[in-house]
Protein backbone atom coordinates (compact mmCIF):
# COMPACT_ATOMS: atom_id res chain seq x y z
CA UNK A 1 0.00 0.00 0.00
CA UNK A 2 2.68 2.11 1.10
CA UNK A 3 4.49 2.03 -2.20
CA UNK A 4 1.34 2.94 -4.06
CA UNK A 5 0.66 6.07 -1.93
CA UNK A 6 3.66 8.54 -2.45
CA UNK A 7 4.47 11.35 0.18
CA UNK A 8 2.06 13.63 -1.85
CA UNK A 9 -0.91 11.59 -2.01
CA UNK A 10 -0.19 10.75 1.75
CA UNK A 11 -0.44 14.05 2.29
CA UNK A 12 -3.58 15.16 0.47
CA UNK A 13 -5.29 12.31 1.86
CA UNK A 14 -4.55 13.05 5.65
CA UNK A 15 -4.38 16.36 5.89
CA UNK A 16 -7.71 17.31 5.59
CA UNK A 17 -8.35 14.98 8.64
CA UNK A 18 -7.59 17.07 11.14
CA UNK A 19 -5.00 20.09 10.13
CA UNK A 20 -6.72 20.99 7.15
CA UNK A 21 -10.48 19.71 7.49
CA UNK A 22 -13.20 21.74 5.30
CA UNK A 23 -15.70 22.66 8.07
CA UNK A 24 -13.57 23.24 11.02
CA UNK A 25 -10.59 25.05 9.68
CA UNK A 26 -12.06 26.28 6.26
CA UNK A 27 -15.47 26.84 7.52
CA UNK A 28 -16.87 25.08 3.98
CA UNK A 29 -20.12 22.83 3.39
CA UNK A 30 -21.71 24.18 6.55
CA UNK A 31 -25.22 24.17 4.95
CA UNK A 32 -25.77 20.34 4.45
CA UNK A 33 -23.74 19.74 7.47
CA UNK A 34 -26.48 21.35 9.26
CA UNK A 35 -29.58 19.59 7.58
CA UNK A 36 -28.40 15.92 7.26
CA UNK A 37 -26.90 15.07 11.00
CA UNK A 38 -30.04 14.28 12.72
CA UNK A 39 -29.50 10.58 12.21
CA UNK A 40 -26.46 9.00 11.57
CA UNK A 41 -27.89 6.90 8.78
CA UNK A 42 -28.60 10.08 6.70
CA UNK A 43 -25.01 11.42 7.96
CA UNK A 44 -23.43 8.27 6.36
CA UNK A 45 -24.48 8.19 2.75
CA UNK A 46 -24.43 12.03 1.95
CA UNK A 47 -20.81 11.63 3.78
CA UNK A 48 -19.92 8.61 0.64
CA UNK A 49 -21.42 10.64 -1.47
CA UNK A 50 -20.03 13.54 -0.91
CA UNK A 51 -16.77 11.96 -0.84
CA UNK A 52 -17.48 10.14 -4.59
CA UNK A 53 -18.70 13.36 -6.03
CA UNK A 54 -15.53 15.44 -4.62
CA UNK A 55 -12.89 12.74 -5.88
CA UNK A 56 -14.50 11.94 -9.24
CA UNK A 57 -14.93 15.52 -10.22
CA UNK A 58 -11.33 16.39 -9.47
CA UNK A 59 -10.13 13.10 -11.03
CA UNK A 60 -12.02 14.68 -14.22
CA UNK A 61 -11.28 18.19 -13.72
CA UNK A 62 -7.68 17.50 -13.28
CA UNK A 63 -7.31 15.03 -16.49
CA UNK A 64 -8.83 18.01 -18.30
CA UNK A 65 -7.10 20.69 -16.90
CA UNK A 66 -4.82 21.63 -19.20
CA UNK A 67 -7.43 22.49 -21.91
CA UNK A 68 -10.22 23.94 -19.98
CA UNK A 69 -10.49 27.31 -21.29
CA UNK A 70 -9.87 29.89 -18.81
CA UNK A 71 -13.32 32.29 -19.46
CA UNK A 72 -15.31 29.19 -19.32
CA UNK A 73 -13.61 27.83 -16.37
CA UNK A 74 -15.87 27.63 -13.50
CA UNK A 75 -18.74 26.45 -15.95
CA UNK A 76 -16.65 23.46 -17.01
CA UNK A 77 -16.08 22.69 -13.43
CA UNK A 78 -19.96 22.93 -12.28
CA UNK A 79 -20.94 20.66 -15.70
CA UNK A 80 -18.54 18.08 -14.53
CA UNK A 81 -19.59 18.34 -11.01
CA UNK A 82 -23.68 18.54 -11.24
CA UNK A 83 -23.45 15.48 -14.07
CA UNK A 84 -21.72 13.39 -11.57
CA UNK A 85 -23.97 14.38 -8.32
CA UNK A 86 -27.12 13.71 -11.09
CA UNK A 87 -25.73 10.01 -11.19
CA UNK A 88 -25.22 10.03 -7.79
CA UNK A 89 -28.87 11.01 -6.82
CA UNK A 90 -30.71 8.58 -9.58
CA UNK A 91 -27.99 5.58 -8.05
CA UNK A 92 -29.53 6.30 -4.69
CA UNK A 93 -33.19 6.86 -5.89
CA UNK A 94 -32.53 3.10 -7.46
CA UNK A 95 -30.66 1.29 -4.65
CA UNK A 96 -31.12 3.39 -1.22
CA UNK A 97 -34.56 5.20 -1.88
CA UNK A 98 -35.41 5.40 2.04
CA UNK A 99 -32.46 7.36 2.24
CA UNK A 100 -32.26 9.29 -0.93
CA UNK A 101 -36.21 10.56 0.23
CA UNK A 102 -34.63 11.49 3.44
CA UNK A 103 -31.66 13.48 2.24
CA UNK A 104 -34.08 14.42 -0.27
CA UNK A 105 -32.98 18.04 -2.01
CA UNK A 106 -29.16 17.93 -0.19
CA UNK A 107 -28.30 15.60 -2.72
CA UNK A 108 -28.94 17.71 -5.17
CA UNK A 109 -27.22 20.65 -3.34
CA UNK A 110 -24.18 18.93 -3.76
CA UNK A 111 -23.97 20.34 -6.89
CA UNK A 112 -23.37 24.16 -4.71
CA UNK A 113 -21.12 22.59 -2.02
CA UNK A 114 -18.64 24.79 -1.24
CA UNK A 115 -16.02 21.93 -0.60
CA UNK A 116 -16.50 20.15 -3.90
CA UNK A 117 -15.94 23.44 -5.66
CA UNK A 118 -13.25 24.32 -3.24
CA UNK A 119 -11.08 21.42 -4.24
CA UNK A 120 -12.18 21.58 -8.02
CA UNK A 121 -10.48 25.15 -7.80
CA UNK A 122 -8.08 25.11 -5.52
CA UNK A 123 -6.26 21.51 -6.32
CA UNK A 124 -8.07 19.90 -9.40
CA UNK A 125 -6.66 22.74 -11.71
CA UNK A 126 -3.45 22.37 -10.68
CA UNK A 127 -2.32 19.17 -10.07
CA UNK A 128 -2.25 15.42 -12.18
CA UNK A 129 -5.21 13.40 -11.52
CA UNK A 130 -4.26 10.31 -9.41
CA UNK A 131 -3.34 13.17 -6.15
CA UNK A 132 -6.62 15.25 -7.37
CA UNK A 133 -8.53 11.91 -6.39
CA UNK A 134 -6.74 11.25 -3.80
CA UNK A 135 -7.43 15.12 -2.35
CA UNK A 136 -11.00 14.90 -3.30
CA UNK A 137 -11.31 11.55 -1.03
CA UNK A 138 -9.33 13.31 1.91
CA UNK A 139 -11.37 15.94 1.92
CA UNK A 140 -14.61 14.39 1.64
CA UNK A 141 -12.71 11.76 4.72
CA UNK A 142 -12.38 15.30 6.87
CA UNK A 143 -16.22 16.08 6.18
CA UNK A 144 -17.45 12.70 6.45
CA UNK A 145 -15.01 13.26 9.69
CA UNK A 146 -17.30 16.06 11.41
CA UNK A 147 -20.62 14.59 9.90
CA UNK A 148 -20.19 11.70 12.01
CA UNK A 149 -19.50 13.14 15.17
CA UNK A 150 -21.96 15.87 14.67
CA UNK A 151 -24.73 12.96 13.79
CA UNK A 152 -23.53 10.33 16.85
CA UNK A 153 -24.33 13.37 19.49
CA UNK A 154 -27.57 14.51 17.45
CA UNK A 155 -28.74 11.12 17.20
CA UNK A 156 -28.00 9.82 20.63
CA UNK A 157 -28.89 13.24 22.73
CA UNK A 158 -31.70 13.97 20.22
CA UNK A 159 -33.96 10.57 20.16
CA UNK A 160 -31.76 7.91 22.12
CA UNK A 161 -30.86 6.03 19.22
CA UNK A 162 -27.61 5.29 17.09
CA UNK A 163 -28.23 4.01 13.86
CA UNK A 164 -32.08 3.27 14.54
CA UNK A 165 -30.83 1.46 17.41
CA UNK A 166 -31.74 2.03 20.92
CA UNK A 167 -29.15 3.57 23.18
CA UNK A 168 -31.16 5.14 25.79
CA UNK A 169 -34.55 4.34 26.79
CA UNK A 170 -36.85 7.07 26.25
CA UNK A 171 -39.63 7.98 29.01
CA UNK A 172 -42.20 7.31 26.80
CA UNK A 173 -41.43 4.09 26.30
CA UNK A 174 -41.18 3.84 29.86
CA UNK A 175 -37.15 4.29 30.07
CA UNK A 176 -35.78 7.41 31.69
CA UNK A 177 -34.27 9.38 28.62
CA UNK A 178 -35.65 12.60 27.93
CA UNK A 179 -34.58 13.41 24.33
CA UNK A 180 -33.78 16.96 23.92
CA UNK A 181 -35.95 18.07 20.84
CA UNK A 182 -33.06 20.71 20.38
CA UNK A 183 -30.53 18.56 18.44
CA UNK A 184 -33.26 17.20 16.21
CA UNK A 185 -33.21 20.38 15.16
CA UNK A 186 -30.88 21.88 12.77
CA UNK A 187 -29.25 25.03 15.02
CA UNK A 188 -28.00 21.90 17.63
CA UNK A 189 -25.56 21.39 14.39
CA UNK A 190 -24.20 24.77 14.88
CA UNK A 191 -23.50 24.74 18.31
CA UNK A 192 -21.47 20.50 18.18
CA UNK A 193 -19.74 21.90 14.90
CA UNK A 194 -18.68 25.40 17.05
CA UNK A 195 -17.35 23.29 20.22
CA UNK A 196 -15.75 21.02 17.89
CA UNK A 197 -13.75 23.63 16.06
CA UNK A 198 -13.02 25.18 19.57
CA UNK A 199 -12.00 21.99 20.91
CA UNK A 200 -9.74 21.71 17.35
CA UNK A 201 -8.45 24.86 17.53
CA UNK A 202 -7.62 24.39 21.32
CA UNK A 203 -5.85 21.79 20.85
CA UNK A 204 -3.86 22.72 17.68
CA UNK A 205 -3.37 26.42 18.21
CA UNK A 206 -2.05 27.15 14.80
CA UNK A 207 -5.51 26.90 13.52
CA UNK A 208 -6.77 30.11 15.18
CA UNK A 209 -7.14 32.84 13.12
CA UNK A 210 -5.26 36.20 14.17
CA UNK A 211 -7.52 38.48 15.85
CA UNK A 212 -8.26 41.51 13.36
CA UNK A 213 -9.02 44.24 16.23
CA UNK A 214 -7.94 44.81 19.30
CA UNK A 215 -10.14 46.78 21.78
CA UNK A 216 -7.70 49.38 23.58
CA UNK A 217 -8.18 51.12 26.49
CA UNK A 218 -8.13 54.31 26.41
CA UNK A 219 -4.47 55.55 27.42
CA UNK A 220 -4.34 58.27 29.86
CA UNK A 221 -2.32 61.45 29.08
CA UNK A 222 -3.54 62.09 25.73
CA UNK A 223 -5.13 65.08 25.28
CA UNK A 224 -7.25 64.37 28.35
CA UNK A 225 -6.89 67.85 29.95
CA UNK A 226 -9.52 70.71 28.80
CA UNK B 1 -4.75 15.00 -45.29
CA UNK B 2 -8.14 13.13 -44.05
CA UNK B 3 -7.35 10.49 -46.27
CA UNK B 4 -4.35 9.78 -43.88
CA UNK B 5 -4.51 7.02 -41.63
CA UNK B 6 -4.77 7.50 -37.94
CA UNK B 7 -1.79 5.68 -35.47
CA UNK B 8 -3.33 3.63 -33.61
CA UNK B 9 -2.15 3.39 -29.72
CA UNK B 10 -4.56 2.24 -28.04
CA UNK B 11 -7.72 0.08 -28.35
CA UNK B 12 -5.91 -1.39 -31.74
CA UNK B 13 -8.87 -3.66 -33.15
CA UNK B 14 -11.29 -0.89 -32.55
CA UNK B 15 -9.22 2.04 -33.96
CA UNK B 16 -8.58 0.15 -37.21
CA UNK B 17 -12.39 -0.68 -37.65
CA UNK B 18 -12.83 2.89 -37.05
CA UNK B 19 -10.17 3.94 -39.41
CA UNK B 20 -12.13 2.33 -42.15
CA UNK B 21 -14.56 5.58 -41.57
CA UNK B 22 -13.21 8.71 -43.13
CA UNK B 23 -16.03 11.16 -40.61
CA UNK B 24 -14.09 9.46 -38.07
CA UNK B 25 -10.42 10.28 -39.90
CA UNK B 26 -11.70 13.67 -40.17
CA UNK B 27 -12.70 14.00 -36.13
CA UNK B 28 -9.22 12.58 -35.00
CA UNK B 29 -7.58 15.65 -37.48
CA UNK B 30 -9.89 18.31 -35.97
CA UNK B 31 -9.90 17.09 -32.33
CA UNK B 32 -5.83 17.16 -32.77
CA UNK B 33 -5.89 20.86 -34.64
CA UNK B 34 -8.45 21.93 -31.65
CA UNK B 35 -6.07 20.54 -28.77
CA UNK B 36 -3.11 22.33 -30.31
CA UNK B 37 -5.00 25.92 -30.09
CA UNK B 38 -4.30 28.06 -27.12
CA UNK B 39 -6.83 27.54 -24.44
CA UNK B 40 -8.63 31.06 -25.12
CA UNK B 41 -9.01 31.02 -28.52
CA UNK B 42 -12.78 31.03 -29.65
CA UNK B 43 -13.05 28.15 -31.32
CA UNK B 44 -11.27 25.88 -28.70
CA UNK B 45 -13.73 27.54 -25.88
CA UNK B 46 -17.01 26.43 -28.17
CA UNK B 47 -15.19 23.70 -29.05
CA UNK B 48 -14.73 22.24 -25.43
CA UNK B 49 -18.28 23.71 -24.21
CA UNK B 50 -19.96 21.48 -27.25
CA UNK B 51 -17.60 18.45 -26.10
CA UNK B 52 -18.42 18.49 -22.59
CA UNK B 53 -21.81 19.25 -22.87
CA UNK B 54 -22.10 15.68 -24.97
CA UNK B 55 -20.23 13.64 -22.59
CA UNK B 56 -22.00 14.73 -19.83
CA UNK B 57 -25.13 14.35 -21.21
CA UNK B 58 -24.95 11.01 -22.19
CA UNK B 59 -23.52 10.11 -19.00
CA UNK B 60 -26.42 11.47 -17.34
CA UNK B 61 -29.02 10.21 -19.64
CA UNK B 62 -27.65 7.02 -19.63
CA UNK B 63 -27.99 7.05 -15.96
CA UNK B 64 -31.57 7.99 -15.84
CA UNK B 65 -32.88 5.47 -18.33
CA UNK B 66 -30.90 2.84 -17.17
CA UNK B 67 -31.83 3.08 -13.64
CA UNK B 68 -35.60 3.71 -14.58
CA UNK B 69 -37.71 0.57 -13.78
CA UNK B 70 -35.75 -0.11 -10.51
CA UNK B 71 -36.89 3.79 -9.32
CA UNK B 72 -39.93 3.13 -10.52
CA UNK B 73 -40.17 -0.45 -8.66
CA UNK B 74 -39.29 1.68 -5.37
CA UNK B 75 -41.81 4.63 -5.82
CA UNK B 76 -44.64 1.53 -6.32
CA UNK B 77 -43.14 -0.33 -3.53
CA UNK B 78 -42.81 2.83 -1.19
CA UNK B 79 -46.31 3.67 -1.90
CA UNK B 80 -47.73 0.22 -1.01
CA UNK B 81 -45.69 0.46 2.25
CA UNK B 82 -47.76 3.77 2.71
CA UNK B 83 -50.92 2.14 2.44
CA UNK B 84 -50.50 -0.96 4.40
CA UNK B 85 -49.11 1.48 7.33
CA UNK B 86 -52.29 3.65 7.20
CA UNK B 87 -54.08 0.23 7.22
CA UNK B 88 -52.21 -0.75 10.08
CA UNK B 89 -50.77 -4.18 8.04
CA UNK B 90 -47.51 -2.83 8.09
CA UNK B 91 -45.12 -6.06 9.53
CA UNK B 92 -41.44 -5.95 10.52
CA UNK B 93 -40.10 -8.28 7.90
CA UNK B 94 -43.16 -9.43 6.07
CA UNK B 95 -42.62 -8.55 2.25
CA UNK B 96 -44.75 -5.46 1.30
CA UNK B 97 -45.57 -7.47 -1.97
CA UNK B 98 -47.40 -9.99 -0.68
CA UNK B 99 -49.03 -8.29 2.23
CA UNK B 100 -50.32 -5.59 -0.38
CA UNK B 101 -51.45 -8.56 -2.96
CA UNK B 102 -53.57 -10.53 0.18
CA UNK B 103 -54.96 -8.00 1.95
CA UNK B 104 -55.65 -5.20 -0.04
CA UNK B 105 -58.05 -4.23 -3.15
CA UNK B 106 -57.59 -1.37 -4.73
CA UNK B 107 -60.97 0.52 -6.70
CA UNK B 108 -61.71 3.26 -8.93
CA UNK B 109 -64.30 5.58 -7.60
CA UNK B 110 -66.49 8.20 -9.87
CA UNK B 111 -66.48 11.36 -7.30
CA UNK B 112 -69.40 12.39 -8.48
CA UNK B 113 -71.65 9.33 -8.29
CA UNK B 114 -69.97 7.83 -5.94
CA UNK B 115 -70.24 4.32 -7.59
CA UNK B 116 -67.42 1.96 -8.42
CA UNK B 117 -65.78 2.45 -12.17
CA UNK B 118 -65.06 -1.10 -13.29
CA UNK B 119 -63.63 -0.52 -16.76
CA UNK B 120 -60.10 0.99 -15.51
CA UNK B 121 -57.61 -1.16 -14.41
CA UNK B 122 -57.09 -0.05 -11.07
CA UNK B 123 -53.72 -1.27 -10.65
CA UNK B 124 -52.46 1.05 -13.47
CA UNK B 125 -54.52 4.37 -12.56
CA UNK B 126 -52.81 6.74 -11.60
CA UNK B 127 -55.03 9.43 -10.27
CA UNK B 128 -52.23 12.35 -9.50
CA UNK B 129 -51.50 11.79 -13.34
CA UNK B 130 -54.64 12.05 -14.26
CA UNK B 131 -55.74 15.42 -12.10
CA UNK B 132 -53.31 16.83 -14.23
CA UNK B 133 -54.85 15.89 -17.61
CA UNK B 134 -57.65 18.02 -18.94
CA UNK B 135 -59.69 15.21 -20.18
CA UNK B 136 -59.73 13.04 -17.36
CA UNK B 137 -60.26 15.88 -14.87
CA UNK B 138 -62.32 18.41 -13.42
CA UNK B 139 -61.54 22.35 -12.47
CA UNK B 140 -63.21 23.08 -8.86
CA UNK B 141 -65.11 26.09 -8.66
CA UNK B 142 -62.92 28.81 -6.55
CA UNK B 143 -65.69 28.73 -3.61
CA UNK B 144 -65.80 25.19 -3.25
CA UNK B 145 -62.17 24.89 -3.35
CA UNK B 146 -61.20 25.00 0.25
CA UNK B 147 -58.45 22.71 -0.31
CA UNK B 148 -56.64 24.66 -2.60
CA UNK B 149 -55.88 22.51 -5.01
CA UNK B 150 -57.82 24.09 -8.30
CA UNK B 151 -58.42 21.07 -10.68
CA UNK B 152 -59.34 16.99 -9.41
CA UNK B 153 -59.45 13.76 -11.00
CA UNK B 154 -62.98 12.87 -12.10
CA UNK B 155 -62.17 9.08 -10.55
CA UNK B 156 -60.44 8.58 -7.67
CA UNK B 157 -58.19 5.53 -6.65
CA UNK B 158 -59.55 3.82 -2.72
CA UNK B 159 -58.24 0.65 -1.26
CA UNK B 160 -59.94 -1.46 0.54
CA UNK B 161 -59.13 -3.88 3.39
CA UNK B 162 -60.94 -6.87 3.88
CA UNK B 163 -60.73 -9.57 5.98
CA UNK B 164 -63.07 -12.62 4.99
CA UNK B 165 -65.24 -10.90 2.72
CA UNK B 166 -65.84 -8.09 5.32
CA UNK B 167 -64.79 -4.64 4.65
CA UNK B 168 -62.77 -4.00 7.62
CA UNK B 169 -61.64 -0.67 6.30
CA UNK B 170 -61.68 1.67 3.62
CA UNK B 171 -58.70 4.15 2.76
CA UNK B 172 -59.22 7.31 1.08
CA UNK B 173 -56.68 9.32 -0.98
CA UNK B 174 -56.50 13.13 -0.01
CA UNK B 175 -54.33 16.49 -1.26
CA UNK B 176 -54.31 19.87 -0.03
CA UNK B 177 -51.99 22.76 0.52
CA UNK B 178 -50.40 23.23 3.49
CA UNK B 179 -48.33 26.20 4.28
CA UNK B 180 -45.25 25.64 1.59
CA UNK B 181 -46.12 22.14 -0.48
CA UNK B 182 -49.15 20.33 -1.26
CA UNK B 183 -49.69 17.80 1.19
CA UNK B 184 -50.48 14.54 -0.41
CA UNK B 185 -51.91 11.53 2.27
CA UNK B 186 -54.30 8.49 3.40
CA UNK B 187 -57.00 8.78 5.35
CA UNK B 188 -58.51 5.46 6.72
CA UNK B 189 -61.98 4.57 7.79
CA UNK B 190 -63.52 1.99 9.64
CA UNK B 191 -66.51 0.04 7.31
CA UNK B 192 -68.72 2.39 8.99
CA UNK B 193 -67.51 5.51 6.61
CA UNK B 194 -67.19 7.15 9.80
CA UNK B 195 -64.79 6.35 12.54
CA UNK B 196 -61.20 6.72 11.61
CA UNK B 197 -58.02 4.16 11.69
CA UNK B 198 -55.60 6.34 11.07
CA UNK B 199 -53.77 9.52 8.61
CA UNK B 200 -51.22 9.28 6.77
CA UNK B 201 -48.95 12.42 4.93
CA UNK B 202 -46.49 10.53 2.33
CA UNK B 203 -45.63 13.52 0.38
CA UNK B 204 -45.35 17.10 1.85
CA UNK B 205 -42.80 19.60 2.56
CA UNK B 206 -44.02 21.86 5.52
CA UNK B 207 -41.76 23.13 8.01
CA UNK B 208 -39.53 20.44 9.75
CA UNK B 209 -40.03 20.43 13.48
CA UNK B 210 -43.02 22.56 13.08
CA UNK B 211 -45.80 21.75 9.88
CA UNK B 212 -43.46 18.60 9.56
CA UNK B 213 -44.48 16.91 12.56
CA UNK B 214 -47.83 16.35 10.22
CA UNK B 215 -45.49 12.63 10.04
CA UNK B 216 -45.21 12.37 13.69
CA UNK B 217 -46.53 8.89 14.91
CA UNK B 218 -47.68 10.18 18.31
CA UNK B 219 -49.97 13.07 16.16
CA UNK B 220 -51.39 10.31 14.11
CA UNK B 221 -52.39 8.37 16.94
CA UNK B 222 -54.63 10.97 18.18
CA UNK B 223 -56.68 10.38 15.07
CA UNK B 224 -57.60 7.03 16.02
CA UNK B 225 -61.59 7.00 16.70
CA UNK B 226 -62.15 10.12 15.74
CA UNK B 227 -65.37 10.66 13.78
CA UNK B 228 -65.62 12.28 10.18
CA UNK B 229 -69.23 13.15 10.08
CA UNK B 230 -71.59 15.20 12.18
CA UNK B 231 -73.96 12.54 13.93
CA UNK B 232 -77.16 14.18 14.82
CA UNK B 233 -78.21 13.20 18.46
CA UNK B 234 -81.26 10.94 18.61
CA UNK B 235 -79.28 8.67 16.05
CA UNK B 236 -75.68 8.43 18.31
CA UNK B 237 -78.12 7.42 21.13
CA UNK B 238 -78.99 4.05 19.16
CA UNK B 239 -75.58 1.80 18.91
CA UNK B 240 -77.47 -0.34 16.08
CA UNK B 241 -76.66 0.31 12.53
CA UNK B 242 -76.13 3.51 11.31
CA UNK B 243 -78.75 4.78 10.01
CA UNK B 244 -78.07 7.10 6.67
CA UNK B 245 -79.82 10.21 7.82
CA UNK B 246 -77.96 10.34 11.27
CA UNK B 247 -74.73 11.52 8.79
CA UNK B 248 -74.36 15.44 8.40
CA UNK B 249 -71.23 17.10 6.85
CA UNK B 250 -67.81 16.88 7.61
CA UNK B 251 -67.22 18.22 11.05
CA UNK B 252 -63.51 16.70 11.66
CA UNK B 253 -61.38 19.49 12.39
CA UNK B 254 -58.09 20.64 13.71
CA UNK B 255 -58.36 22.83 16.92
CA UNK B 256 -55.40 24.92 18.75
CA UNK B 257 -53.71 23.49 21.37
CA UNK B 258 -55.27 19.98 23.08
CA UNK B 259 -58.53 18.31 23.11
CA UNK B 260 -60.67 17.86 26.05
CA UNK B 261 -61.58 14.61 25.71
CA UNK B 262 -64.58 15.02 28.33
CA UNK B 263 -66.29 17.86 26.52
CA UNK B 264 -68.93 16.84 23.81
CA UNK B 265 -67.60 17.39 20.24
CA UNK B 266 -64.48 16.38 20.98
CA UNK B 267 -64.97 13.21 18.69
CA UNK B 268 -64.60 15.69 16.13
CA UNK B 269 -61.72 17.32 16.99
CA UNK B 270 -57.90 16.54 17.02
CA UNK B 271 -55.34 18.50 18.53
CA UNK B 272 -53.92 21.27 16.19
CA UNK B 273 -49.92 20.85 15.29
CA UNK B 274 -48.03 23.34 17.46
CA UNK B 275 -46.46 26.12 15.63
CA UNK B 276 -48.05 25.07 12.34
CA UNK B 277 -50.85 26.94 12.16
CA UNK B 278 -51.54 27.57 8.62
CA UNK B 279 -50.39 23.54 8.37
CA UNK B 280 -53.26 22.63 10.56
CA UNK B 281 -55.62 24.68 8.78
CA UNK B 282 -54.54 22.72 5.38
CA UNK B 283 -54.97 19.67 6.96
CA UNK B 284 -58.63 20.55 8.66
CA UNK B 285 -59.49 22.14 4.89
CA UNK B 286 -58.19 19.15 2.79
CA UNK B 287 -59.64 16.33 5.20
CA UNK B 288 -63.25 18.18 4.85
CA UNK B 289 -63.11 18.69 0.89
CA UNK B 290 -62.14 15.11 0.71
CA UNK B 291 -64.89 13.79 3.20
CA UNK B 292 -67.57 16.66 1.58
CA UNK B 293 -69.80 16.28 -1.05
CA UNK B 294 -66.96 17.43 -3.44
CA UNK B 295 -65.33 14.54 -2.44
CA UNK B 296 -65.79 11.26 -0.92
CA UNK B 297 -69.34 12.44 0.57
CA UNK B 298 -71.62 10.45 -2.32
CA UNK B 299 -69.12 7.25 -1.85
CA UNK B 300 -69.27 6.70 1.58
CA UNK B 301 -72.95 7.33 1.77
CA UNK B 302 -72.80 3.68 -1.12
CA UNK B 303 -70.79 1.82 1.03
CA UNK B 304 -72.93 2.85 4.06
CA UNK B 305 -76.50 1.78 2.44
CA UNK B 306 -74.75 -1.54 1.22
CA UNK B 307 -73.16 -2.26 4.58
CA UNK B 308 -76.73 -1.63 5.95
CA UNK B 309 -78.67 -3.70 4.22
Amino acid sequence: MSAILNDETKKVLTAPLVNDNPITLQVLGICSALAVTSQMSTSLIMALALTLVTAFSSAAISAIRNHIPSSIRIIVQMTIIASLVIVVDQLLKAFAYDVSKQLSVFVGLIITNCIVMGRAEGYAMKNPPLESFMDGIGNGLGYSLILIIVAFFRETLGSGKLLGIEVFKLTKDGGWYDPNGLMLLPPSAFFIIGLIIWGVRQWKPAQAEKVEFKIMSISHGEGGHH
Amino acid sequence: MTEKKINCKHMTALCEKLNEYESYRKFIVYKDKVLALGNDSLEKTIAIAVALCLVCAVLVSFAAVALKPLQIDNKAADMKQNILDVAGLLEEGANINTTFAQKIEAKIVDLETGAYVENINADEYDQRKAAKDPAQSIAIPKDKDIAHIRVKAKYAKVFLVKDGGQLKSIILPMHGYGLWSTLYGFLSLDADGQTVQSINFYDQQETPGLGGEVVNPNWRALWKGKKVYAESEQHSADKGSIAEASIGEPALSLIKGAVDNTRPGSQYQVDGLAGATLTSTGVTNLVRYWMGNEGFAPYLKKVRTVQGS
